[in-house]
């Protein structure tokens, strides 16, 4: 495989989610490219990177949720491309994602959207276990709030919990205490630290370097940066 | 407020959220699809037994009508059922008495007629074999034996008429088969609405992990119900009107024989389970094609 860029992230072993020499673009020039990652299991990754450098767009290539102009994105060693709209659905499912406008079901409320991934998934939905989940991020008292209702760090918490509660192998969240304060960032680490003590393979976009610094305390982080299109090791400045 | 059972209880119904106020309309149009269906059925079953009556009476029997003076009209009346017995084809052959011709002239001129003081033909009835006989050589024969005998098979008016109520029955079917096409159409286009009305949620149902199919579900769900609930309420008030019309007379003219009889009360009552069956399949191709289209 010829390839310019070496690839970052774990040299070899199974990997969950994998890009190979990958390009993309919005129908404009290139906004990324020459991108190559192995995000190997039980890994723990920052994401930082100007904004409209292309750190959600990234991230969207690693759920399926935008195609690659061209190289390859295999996730769980199935090339996206090949994936069936239902194999997609099912690969979702493995992955659990904090998107950076959070997207819920307005007419939901909070409970159900946290439990949405089991409900579309045909489990069963434990009220108090999505409660147990909710208290963890300190939404207790919001079960039934409809999510129009909740302030934006509320939101981002919420959508954490449902991220997490198929108990998926990845994590992948973008901008997740974008508008929470310290302690509440804090304790949305800590609970990101415990799921990767737990196994998870964690990938976090941020723009907050204080949060990365914290978390290089707790745990054996990498900084992946975007810069020029390209998807850099970031310096040991952090 | 929206409880959490309800979203596992309802098949997914409950993650699309409820229909904006013009849902009601797919209901009222099925109701009113199912409405003309009733009379578009009993207007097919009605010409259907017209046609049905008609030729088969066309098949069976004929009449020889013996118009004579009245000093010949026994003889002529023996030759012609001389000639018809002698007619291989048919079964039979039987002269009407007077009380059997009072009996068909009653309707027209009432019961009180003086038949015998009035020169009427003598009627002559015919029962065709099974094998058929030959009408031409039949009508030479009858002209060279007795000259006042005329064959009427009854099919020079019979026949246009059954053909017409063949078609009629025909065109019965056709408008079924239209309203229904008609609804599945309406529905496709409701069903499209409401996707394009829903892409956000879509779009947030594909991003945890929903496949198509359940996805599909809620709307499928959704209009079948609609599509089924109009058409029993249509069916219901079309058989009502059905019912309330002037029953069938023994006349049985067509208008009065509009209507269902017997087990055929039974067959419209098959048009809320077409809806439900037009509204399903419409609804899901709808569905899967544009989910592709959204996500
Ligand atoms: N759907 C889209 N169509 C066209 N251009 C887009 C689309 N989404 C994003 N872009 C553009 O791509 C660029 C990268 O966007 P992206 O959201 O990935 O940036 P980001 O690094 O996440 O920024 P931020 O830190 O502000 O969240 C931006 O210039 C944006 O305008
Ligand atoms: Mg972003």
């Amino acid at each position: 495989m010829r390839n310019s860029a070496s690839p970052l992230g774990e040299p070899r072993g199974i990997c969950l989610i994998n890009l190979e020499n990958v390009a993309f673009n919005y129908g404009g020039g290139d906004l990324l490219s020459e991108v190559s990652l192995r995000l190997a299991p039980g890994s723990f990754h920052f994401l930082t990177g100007p904004s409209g450098a292309g750190k959600s767009t990234f991230l969207k290539l690693c759920y399926g949720d935008l195609l690659a102009t061209s190289g390859h994105v295999t996730l769980f060693d199935r090339n996206v491309r090949d994936l069936s709209r239902d194999e997609m659905a099912l690969t979702r499912r493995r992955i659990g994602v904090v998107h950076q406008d959070c997207q819920f079901l307005d007419h939901l409320p909070l409970l159900s959207n946290v439990g949405l991934p089991l409900t579309v998934a045909g489990k069963a939905v434990q009220d108090s276990d999505i409660k147990d989940l909710l208290t963890w991020v300190g939404l207790e008292k919001l079960t039934n709030a409809l999510p129009p209702s909740l302030s934006g760090g509320e939101r981002q918490r919420a959508a954490l919990a449902r991220a997490v509660i198929m108990g998926p192998d990845v994590i992948l969240a973008d901008e997740p205490t974008g508008n929470l304060d310290w302690d509440m960032s804090l304790r949305l680490l800590a609970l990101l630290v415990e799921l990767n003590r737990m196994g998870k393979t964690i990938l976090i976009a941020t723009h907050d370097l204080n949060l990365i610094r914290q978390a290089k305390s707790q745990v054996a982080t990498r900084v992946l940066r975007i810069a020029k299109r390209r998807l850099q090791l970031a310096g040991a400045d952090l | 407020m929206i409880k959490l059972p309800a979203i596992l209880s309802d098949h997914g119904d409950g993650v699309v959220p409820p229909s904006g106020p013009t849902a009601w309309l797919t209901t009222a149009t099925a109701a009113a699809m199912a409405f003309l269906a009733v009379f578009a059925l009993a207007l097919a079953l009605a010409s259907g037994r017209l046609a049905e009556r008609w030729s088969a009476a066309l098949d069976r029997s004929a009449t020889v009508r013996i118009s004579a003076p009245v000093d010949q009209l026994a003889l002529q009346t023996a030759a012609v059922l001389e000639v018809l017995s002698t007619t291989p084809g048919i079964s039979a052959a039987r002269a009407l008495d007077l009380a059997e011709q009072q009996k068909l002239l009653e309707p027209w001129f009432g019961p009180d007629l003086p038949l015998a003081d009035l020169p009427l033909p003598q009627l002559v009835e015919i029962t065709e074999g099974s094998e058929g006989y030959d009408r031409d050589g039949l009508r030479q024969r009858l002209q060279a034996e007795a000259p006042g005998a005329v064959l009427d098979d009854h099919s020079r008016w019979r026949e246009p008429l059954a053909a017409a109520a063949t078609r009629l029955r025909i065109l019965g079917y056709l408008s079924v088969f239209l309203i229904g096409a008609t609804m599945a159409a309406m529905i496709t286009l409701a069903a499209r609405a409401a996707l394009a009305a829903n892409s956000q949620v879509i779009r947030v149902l594909r991003l945890v992990g929903a496949k198509d199919d359940y996805i599909a579900r809620a709307f499928v769900r959704r209009f079948t119900l609609r599509a089924a609930g109009g058409a029993c309420i249509g069916t219901v008030f079309g058989m009502a009107a059905i019912f309330v019309l002037p029953a069938q007379e023994d006349a049985g003219s067509f208008l009065t024989g509009l209507g269902f009889q017997g087990a055929g009360w039974l067959l419209p009552l098959l048009l809320p389970v077409l809806a439900a069956l037009v509204g399903f399949l419409a609804t899901r191709t709808a569905s899967l094609s544009n989910l592709r289209r959204i996500t």
